[in-house]
């Protein structure tokens, strides 16, 4: 699982990749004849560095590697069939809904903000999507997709406004969008007569239906995997090596290798366990679901999107020091707002894949619990909660790692209230980690 | 006051104007309500040239930085630029005029690395995304021409850096964006000796680079350090402007705090241009 979870992150990157920069030779080699400052350093050196990182509390994703570890071999003992391959799909696909509300609270989190509307607002997008594209109405899925995105969208941007400009605390706001929305999912099922007990069925002939619950053959899989792997590979190798022919800071030709190795891996394992028989020896069932690839594009997608573009570096900007920002000419209020509009956009994202997983769309859904999930999947991850730190890939380990705790308990037989207030600890070990590498930061850095 | 106007006059240089100075203040007042927080203040600023703005608390040394740098307009005078006149209705106008202020508190962000912070609202953009290898080649070469080499690695949180370090990140960030007009505030206050001693030579060395500096500090040694010309401002109003060479502490600590100079040590204004205001 733990695998599983690192190849989403990175064999995403490689598609991306694949877009720009690869090939494209590169203005002049380098300008710069020598330079004092430190440019490409040896093994050793990039080791010091990154051991001095760590000693100063950035760890990054190392804590919740770690514990993923620990879970994943505490419960395996307990249980012994903890790490068996057909479900580990299953629980994929649980952590996928994480996952996506993790990155949507990533969003909120980096610009030092909260939003706890996450599942409301995520889960109106999916009832939305699912009236659009059920009867009576019947519209093609991918239009009924486009509208819950759009609805969630203008939700964001409305809490977005009223925070920024009458300058509401994000908890105050979202809190009540958490109420309200849900409220708001109830009524616009109530409209719909078909929709008996306030339950909307999605048909199998769907393809949101399909996405979770239908597979590429194993063959494709391995194809689409390999793409990917061979795209993000040749996309790193090549960037690494332009950067170090026009000496630029990266990392050792070993490091670049060992990261592409271990992308390799990771996405060699997922096609594995995907690939297992998870139905019986007549009805087999096996493949990668296309849920697994969707994810994969959007976390990819994501990470550009806050690593490589203004928006992106904008937001950590404001999330470390907002007067900075504000001085260096950033408009702080739009970028908060539009913030909160890809947190709601994504949390949409993650709804949708609850109504694909669930095959239905339902007013009994557990708001609440998705919520503090999300939140969850986003600190586990080692997103902060003081702002500016945090990617939106760590709510993939983050997510995983909720799933894999629920997993292990269901699998002991540990009732809900037992599992909620192991979760519970969870979050909150988390966020003491967050807390204390904080502080050592603080004093580490006079 | 007409002590204070006394020594005015008597500093006012009538030695021969160098080119064009790069900022005139002429007649600027500035008030608070009732408080006059700058009276009818005269001043030139050079390119090339350090000029120390000196002061006890509340003699307008900020209202001062701040009406220079757009934050606030002045009620009366003018502000010219190149010798033309501005008019400055917000720090953005300053720094398309070439003006940056380097705060106290430096406005760097710890979880960006140095590029980034470097260049924090001007990022270059390649097919839509940032151009991370060309942003890093002009930090370091930035960072180069001034001799900053003491950081480990351009692409080091600045979080990480000591307060020199961070100083000149943020000067470097000034002058990557070329602009021509320096004002720093307090730049020494919270470093230690070899901290303040390279963040002095790097002031220096802007200098050298053409490019004219404004430096609020209460530190006399730094002033003397670093300072071509020392203004002292008492009262919001501007009671002295001379080369540093033409005072000594003594004087300046009286200027400071009583506006004037009982004793009159030898004083005559060089090629360097000295102006003072605050006449009536």
């Amino acid at each position: 699982m733990l695998k599983g979870g690192g190849s989403e992150e990175k064999s995403g990157l490689a598609v991306d990749s694949r877009g720009h920069e690869v090939g494209s030779p590169e203005e002049q080699p380098p300008a710069v004849a020598t330079s004092s400052l430190e440019v490409v350093g040896s093994l050793r050196e990039y080791a010091n560095s990154l051991g001095s990182r760590l000693k100063s509390g950035e760890t990054g994703i190392l804590p919740v590697l770690g514990a993923l570890v620990v879970i994943a071999i505490i419960f395996q003992i307990e249980t012994s069939k903890y790490l068996s391959g057909g479900d580990i799909v299953n629980i994929l696909a649980y952590a996928s809904i994480y996952v996506m509300f993790g990155m949507a609270e990533t969003f909120a989190l980096l610009l030092s903000e909260i939003d706890l509307s996450i599942a409301s607002v995520g889960f109106v997008g999916a009832m939305v999507m699912t009236e659009i594209m059920t009867y009576p109405n019947n519209w093609p899925w991918w239009v009924a997709v486009l509208i819950a995105m759009g609805v969630c969208t203008v939700i964001g941007i409305i809490q977005g406004t009223i925070i920024t400009r009458l300058r509401i605390p994000s908890f105050v706001v979202t809190l009540a969008g958490f109420l309200g929305w849900y409220g708001f999912l109830i009524f616009i099922t109530d409209i719909d007569r078909s929709a008996l007990g306030g339950v909307l069925e999605i048909p199998s002939s769907n393809a949101i239906w399909g996405m979770v619950s239908k597979q590429m053959s194993p063959a494709a899989g391995w194809i689409v995997m390999a793409v990917a792997v061979a795209a993000f590979g040749v996309y790193t190798w090549g960037r690494d090596a332009r950067r170090r022919s026009q000496r630029l800071s990266a990392p050792p030709r070993s490091i670049t290798a060992l990261v592409i190795a271990g992308v390799a891996a990771v996405g060699v394992l997922l096609v594995i366990v995907c690939n297992f028989n998870r139905g019986t020896a007549i009805q087999p069932e096996k493949g990668m679901p296309y849920f697994v690839p969707v994810v994969v594009v959007i976390v990819v997608a994501w990470t550009i999107l806050c690593g490589r573009t203004r928006f992106g570096r904008y937001i950590y900007a404001i999330g470390a020091n907002p007067e900075a920002a504000r001085r260096a000419g950033v408009n702080v209020a739009r970028v908060r707002t539009a913030g909160f509009a890809m947190c709601s956009l994504t949390a949409c994202f993650a709804g949708i894949l609850y109504a694909s997983r669930e095959g239905s769309m339902s007013i009994t859904v557990t708001v609440g619990s998705f919520t503090l999930l999300g939140v969850a999947a986003a600190v586990i991850g080692g997103t902060s909660l003081f702002g500016g730190k945090g990617k939106p890939g760590y709510a993939v380990i983050g997510g995983i790692t909720v799933a894999a705790m629920y997993w292990g308990l269901y699998l002991l037989a540990i009732s809900a209230d037992g599992t909620d207030m192991a979760i519970a600890v969870l979050l909150v070990a988390a966020a003491a980690v967050d807390t204390v590498i904080r502080r050592r930061r603080s004093t580490s850095a006079v | 006051m007409s002590d204070v106007q006394e020594a005015v006059a008597a500093v006012e240089s009538d030695g021969p104007t160098a080119p064009a100075p790069l900022l005139s203040l002429r007649g600027v007042s500035k008030s608070f309500g009732p408080v006059r927080a700058l009276t009818k203040v005269d001043l030139d600023v050079p390119a090339g040239q350090v000029t120390a703005l000196a002061g006890d608390n509340g003699a307008g040394k900020s209202t001062l930085i701040k009406t220079v740098s757009g934050l606030w307009e002045p009620d009366e005078g003018d502000i010219l630029w190149d010798g033309r006149h501005v008019r400055m209705h917000g720090p953005r106008d300053a720094e398309a005029l070439g003006i940056t202020t380097i705060y106290q508190d430096l406005a760097l962000c710890d979880n960006l690395d140095i590029v980034q912070n470097m260049f924090l609202g001007h990022e270059r953009l390649r097919r839509g995304l940032l151009d991370e290898g060309s942003m890093e080649r002009s930090a370091r070469e930035t960072l180069e021409s001034l001799h900053v080499t003491t950081v480990r690695s351009v692409r080091q949180q600045v979080g990480s850096l000591s307060g020199g370090q961070r100083q000149s990140v943020a000067v470097a960030k000034a002058v990557m964006s070329r602009s021509r007009l320096l004002i720093m505030d307090e730049p020494t206050a919270a470093l230690g000796v070899a901290q303040t001693t390279m963040v002095l030579e790097l002031i220096t060395r802007l200098a050298r680079q053409g490019i004219g500096v404004i430096v609020i500090s209460h530190n006399l040694n730094d002033v003397f350090e670093v300072a071509d010309r020392i203004a002292v401002l008492y009262l919001g109003g501007l009671v002295a402007v001379v080369p540093k060479e033409e005072f000594d502490r003594a004087s300046i600590v009286e200027y400071m705090t009583t506006g004037t100079l009982e004793r009159q040590p030898g004083r005559e204004t060089g090629g360097t241009p000295a102006n003072a205001g605050g006449r009536n």
